[in-house]
């Protein structure tokens, strides 16, 4: 645990030094500054566009470092061959593995939260207040957290076998499939013979699911967030990555390092 | 007590042309042991499968066939690197991190308390001549730099064995002396060093054994004496004269100036002394010409590429 911890910590000391970080982090907070004369000019609905506009600059954000650092997590380290001194001293593959995920997740929870301060600010100088009520987008970007650590771990896994622009095509690839998997689940599957029928509904449920985080409306209209579906995509999320991470420890403890 | 280092029939086999579906042989049937607190040079040239040998020991690669231990562990056993130092073949490390950075990261990794921790980088960074370039970014170092870095990390936990790729590798003068003083301290210490050169006179002025690998096939190993049957090939008289002489075995001398440099059969020596000072040449210097490990190396290596073109006609 000691050990994740230590490769945790400096995965996220890299990305603090890191200046490409800091201009996507810019990028977002102009991103909220352009909600803000937006919303100015959205009579009546300045709340709504602020919050849906500021939520979707963090949410894109953190799929771009979360994808591009993510993928770079394993195969940055492989082709530099900084990972060689390393992995001689006494760390397990899967640690490593895990110190690498543990360490983008604080740095996104960091990156995320300052965003969020940011939106909040945009909010609080549009509205001149803030209410209870907005806290629901803190449970908004929670969401975009969660989401982001189970890109993170298809990032992870797929760099661990393939070439790092595969890696970027494959994870952004199960994302958009991911953010329409409840429609793949309801399609009608009458037409279908029985057995691709069976194999589509359970390959829709193998898929990870994006669209359950999506919670932007509820966001920016100020509507309570079931506590249910909190419980329900932190424990979705612990298990998927759980599982992805496993499969990516297995595949990365076989894997010669050239 | 066992061997340092034990391996059994240790081949490495990678894919290789379209689709992966030939196999390249790295590493043949490698069967040797390092033993405990020696100086071992396992040299070849470029490609002979040193590296490789090297990273199935570290657990960084996995043989196709054969076995390893390292200090009586598996070397899939991860328990195993808490005695071992590595450096890696032109090492290469976090660029972001100043080197005093990357040794205390890998100090927490081997688990050196805080106190002993800053004490072990600081001694580290000047033994291996970088105190004053501690807090300076790795993206600033240059090759050498790295090396001394990658050396330093290497003996950082105080490991019983250490094995280095290739350490005096990108290294000025001044810097492979050093790597040399460390090596040798080392082994005053106790410890056992295995490293990989193609730099042969390290290797006979380091070690007390080598191993020479040709095309992934060990072809020796022993004491550098042993293993290229050291023969005297004759002698070399270093002397000065000034003017002309008819002496006939000057025809056969090197001058330089009013030195000559003259190489004769052992049992010539001293009828051609006598004939020197009759020349009236002064004696500067006697010295045994030997053949050398280079020589050795370079028969090998021409050995092991007629034989691969032998094959590759009778395939044809």
């Amino acid at each position: 645990m000691k050990r994740i911890w230590i490769v945790a910590l400096n995965t996220f000391r890299e990305a603090v030094r890191d200046r490409v970080l800091y201009s996507m982090v810019f990028f977002a907070f102009l991103m909220m500054a352009a909600a803000v004369v937006v919303g100015q000019i959205s009579i009546g609905i300045e709340d709504v566009v602020i919050v849906s506009l500021g939520l979707s600059a963090i949410s894109v954000i953190g799929l771009l470092i979360a994808v591009f650092i993510g993928v770079g997590l394993v195969s940055k380290e492989m082709d530099k061959r900084t990972l060689y001194a390393l992995l001689a001293k006494p760390v397990k593959r899967w640690e490593f593995l895990l110190g690498k995920f543990g360490g983008l997740l604080v740095t996104l929870a960091m990156n995320t939260l300052a965003m969020a301060a940011g939106l909040f600010l945009a909010m609080l100088y549009v509205k001149h207040s803030l209410h209870a009520a907005d806290l629901v987008v803190l449970v908004a970007v929670y969401f975009i957290w969660l989401k982001l650590a189970l890109v993170v771990a298809l990032a992870l896994l797929f760099s661990c076998y393939t070439t790092p622009l595969l890696s970027i095509l494959f994870t952004a690839g199960l994302y958009v499939v991911g953010l329409y998997v409840l429609e793949l689940r309801d399609m009608p599957l009458d037409a279908m013979k029985p057995g691709t029928a069976a194999f589509v509904k359970a390959f829709s449920y193998l898929l990870p699911n994006f669209q359950n985080y999506d919670v932007m409306a509820l966001a920016a209209h100020g509507r309570v967030v079931p506590g249910s579906l909190i419980l329900s995509n932190t424990l979705y999320t612990i298990v998927y990555c759980t599982i992805v991470l496993s499969v990516a420890a297995v595949v990365f403890s076989r894997r010669n390092l050239k | 007590m066992g061997y340092a280092i034990e391996t059994e029939n240790l081949s490495k086999e990678f894919p290789s042309g379209f689709l992966n579906l030939k196999k390249k042989t790295s590493l043949e049937g490698l069967s040797m042991q390092v033993e405990n607190g020696e100086v071992f040079g396992f040299i070849g040239p470029n490609g002979a499968g040193k590296s490789t040998t090297i990273k199935l020991l570290m657990g960084l690669i996995f043989p196709t066939a054969g076995t390893a231990r390292i200090l009586g562990k598996p070397v899939s056993d991860t328990a195993m690197h808490r005695d071992v130092g590595y450096l890696p073949e032109q090492p290469y490390f976090y660029d972001y991190l100043t080197a005093a950075e990357v040794l205390d990261y890998f100090a927490r990794i081997h688990d050196l308390k805080v106190g002993d921790r800053q004490e072990r980088v600081q001694k580290m960074l000047k033994k291996v001549g970088l105190e004053t370039a501690g807090k300076i970014q790795l993206r600033k170092y240059s090759k050498g730099m790295l090396q001394r870095v990658g050396v330093a990390q290497a003996i950082l936990h105080d490991p019983k064995l250490v094995i280095l790729d290739e350490p005096m590798s990108g290294l000025d003068p001044l810097g492979r002396r050093e790597v040399r003083d460390i090596i040798l301290e080392l082994k005053r210490e106790g410890k056992t060093v295995m490293f990989s050169t193609h730099i042969l006179s390290d290797a006979e002025m380091l070690c007390d054994r080598i191993g020479v690998i040709v095309g992934g096939k060990l072809r020796g190993v022993g004491a550098p004496g042993q293993i290229v049957d050291i023969k005297a090939r004759g002698m070399e008289i270093l002397f000065e004269m000034k003017g002309s002489s008819s002496a006939p075995l000057l025809k056969n001398a090197m001058q330089t100036g009013d030195r000559y440099r003259l190489h004769v059969e052992e049992n010539e020596l001293y009828p051609a002394i006598e004939q020197l000072r009759g020349a009236g040449a002064r004696i500067l210097s006697l010295s045994q010409v030997k053949e050398t490990l280079e020589d050795f190396f370079l028969h090998l290596v021409a050995t092991d590429r007629a034989q691969a073109a032998a094959v590759e006609v009778s395939e044809k």
